[in-house]
């Protein structure tokens, strides 16, 4: 059985099978809107503009290890600021985007600073109390956000060439974003930075004997993480064309992290499984009660803790895994040739750490 | 009214509202101490107990009566709690935890807009009204009969830990779970203890303050953040410092909200976020705990 996973997963039919699969997708998401009706083309934009938020939470809670409650706080900076630009300025829609990014990316290193001094909970406690700050705060400052009324924006048009609907040019434009957002995230976490992130998070101790960064690293982690928070935001008014104080409650900090959860923490596939999540639990569950999305959401966050720590993306990986140590416990000892095949497997592909889950034990004890 | 009558009116009623953050506070700490980690749902949970204590008063109970009823729901519920939720990712990381009471915040609040809706109820008030006239300051029965009752509550607690050989076996375990566990003491079970007592101190917090927020399943959001900051100011390990730190936390609400024009009624829950960051960047393991050493 592993010599067969090991030859599938070696060289050229690897690669080829990435190239193949990745085109495939790209198929099916670029036709999606031609094939959907309007309302459903919407949701998929939802779904793919929330899959940046929770990639950017990704990178600081997953990959990072540090608690954020108040990234809604930065979906709504991000929102806010492209909602202030077209109201104000009449700006192009597209200019927004980069203004939203740099202005949370600067929020967050701002952030990021007494981030340093804060270990995990008081991050978190932190964060929240930030969250729950925001919504007053827009209100008072009326005359820039509109205040409790919010602001009522141009959503984003399609040009006349395109000859397609509002909804499919929405759709592809944040379908665009999207991609370029999770290439960066992956790239980002294969790069040096990412392994700094990793080392730190697995331990901060040794990590700093090995000459990682602590304090830059950390805080360019809530920087980076608030930047793709911003830009989700800043999709967010382009789609919904409306921004109020009361979109932006904590109550949207604590579903981003646990769509984040639900969809596989330290998983690079975990954004858009979690962003479907958030998009389409509550629409289902709403039908049966107020009060049903939240009981659902608690439930699978205390069971995906319990069970699966790597989320939803997760879940295949764990099943081949076990499906695996049951074959080969059960296959005659005589079938199995002695191979030294576990050492090269995984350590070809070490950034999408989907084998090492956050939610492990530690193989450390502390006393 | 003179300045300085008013300035003292203020500072009545935060410690009102102080002693409500401290009794919040107090259950944070006490699981802060018993378990090393930070109950969002905490707030909830006491929301939740306030739910059932309106419970029985609506079905005609008497409120004193009702009380002790909902305290021992509430013990008892803290200890499931623990036993179900919490014990299962006890040797987990930090995370880990933080997100399972983030999954329990969330599913209590809904469980009891579930069942008992979202529309904002009335809470009886179980102080009379008026109040008595001292130099001036106005301090009404209510406010009053909130500060007895926390300091009643914490001077039990006081004694629970310091004289009783039930208080002694808990702050063992709390001080060092190991070595308690060699000397005989069950460790689980004094776990369940600390989350039952907590969510009774909480309990407390919410059906005080309930006749002022009015009950809904979002009561106690706001309240949370300040017990937060409360359990900050006051240090997480020390239960003293939390009713100091809500008793500060609240008075600076308070005059902050009446004195500080850019601060008004709307933003006073900038105050909280303000006093944690403040403190976690001057001090902090706040003002009466002690700093964590730690060997890698």
């Amino acid at each position: 059985m592993r010599t067969i996973l090991t030859t599938l997963g070696t060289g050229r039919a690897r690669s080829l099978r990435a190239a193949l699969t990745a085109l495939l997708a790209a198929a099916v998401a670029v036709g999606a809107p031609f094939y959907f009706a309007p309302f459903q083309v919407f949701q998929l934009t939802m779904v793919l503009l929330y899959a940046v938020a929770l990639a950017g939470l990704n990178l600081l809670v997953g990959f990072g290890g540090q608690i954020s409650l108040g990234h809604g706080a930065f979906f709504a900076a991000g929102a806010y600021t492209a909602a202030v630009m077209l109201d104000r300025y009449d700006s192009a829609h597209l200019a927004t985007l980069p203004v939203a990014a740099a202005g949370c990316f600067l929020l967050g290193l701002g952030f990021g600073v007494p981030a340093l001094r804060l270990r995990g909970l008081y991050l978190a406690l932190v964060t929240l109390s930030f969250a729950v700050f925001l919504p007053p705060l827009l209100k008072r400052l009326e005359p820039v956000t509109g205040g409790s009324m919010g602001l009522t924006v141009d959503k984003l048009q399609p040009p006349a060439w395109s000859g397609l609907a509002e909804d499919q040019w929405m759709y592809l434009v944040v379908l665009a974003v999207t991609a370029v957002a999770l290439l960066l995230a992956r790239n980002l976490l294969r790069s040096r930075v990412g392994r700094a992130l990793l080392a730190l998070r697995d331990d901060e101790s040794a990590a700093e004997v090995m000459g990682v960064r602590l304090s830059l690293h950390k805080t360019l982690a809530f920087a980076w993480s608030a930047m793709f928070a911003g830009v989700a935001g800043c999709l967010y008014t382009w789609v919904i064309g409306f921004v109020s104080p009361d979109s932006f409650s904590f109550v949207l900090s604590i579903t981003l992290l646990a769509g984040l959860v639900v969809g596989g923490l330290a998983s690079l596939y975990g954004p858009l499984l979690g962003a479907a999540f958030v998009m389409y639990v509550p629409s289902v569950a709403q039908d049966v009660s107020d009060a049903a999305p939240g009981v659902v959401f608690g439930l699978l966050i205390i069971a995906v803790m319990f069970v699966a720590p790597t989320g939803l993306a997760g879940l295949a990986g764990r099943a081949r895994d076990a499906a695996t140590r049951r074959l080969t416990r059960t296959a005659p000892a005589a079938g199995r040739t002695p191979e030294p095949a576990p050492t090269t497997a995984p350590a070809a592909d070490p950034a999408p750490a989907d084998a090492e889950p956050v939610g492990a034990p530690p193989r450390t004890e502390k006393e | 009214m003179s300045a300085v009558t008013e300035v003292l009116q203020q500072v009545v009623e935060g410690i009102g509202s102080g002693a409500v953050y401290a009794s919040l506070a107090l259950a944070l700490v006490l699981i802060h101490r018993f378990t090393g980690i930070v109950n969002f749902a905490q707030g909830e949970l006491a929301m939740i107990s306030t739910y059932v204590a309106w419970q029985l008063v609506s079905s005609g109970m008497s409120f004193w009566l009702a009380l002790p009823v909902t305290l021992a729901v509430s013990f008892v519920g803290g200890m499931l709690v623990e036993r179900i939720v919490i014990r299962p990712v006890r040797n987990s990381p930090e995370l880990t935890t933080v997100i399972v009471t983030v999954g329990l915040f969330i599913f209590v609040n809904a469980m009891a807009g579930l069942i008992w809706s979202f529309t904002v109820k009335d809470f009886p008030q179980p102080f009379p009204d008026g109040g008595i006239d001292l130099a001036g300051v106005r301090v009404d029965w209510s406010t009053l009969g909130i500060i007895v009752v926390v300091a009643v509550v914490m001077g039990l607690l006081y004694l629970l830990f310091q004289h009783t050989s039930a208080g002694l076996v808990m702050r063992a375990a709390a001080c060092n779970p190991a070595s308690a566990r060699l000397s005989g003491i069950r460790v689980g079970r004094v776990l369940m203890l600390g989350w039952g007592l907590a969510a009774t101190v909480g309990a407390v917090s919410g059906v005080l303050v309930a006749p002022v927020l009015f009950l809904e399943p979002n009561m106690m959001g706001g309240v949370l953040i300040y017990a937060f900051a409360a359990a900050t100011l006051g240090g997480f390990d020390s239960p003293v410092g939390a009713v100091v730190g809500g008793v500060v936390v609240g008075v600076a609400e308070t005059l902050a909200g009446a004195y500080v024009g850019v601060i008004g009624a709307d933003l006073k829950v900038g105050v909280p976020l303000v006093i944690i960051l403040a403190v976690l960047l001057v001090r902090p393991q706040g003002l009466f705990g002690r700093a964590a050493v730690e060997r890698a």
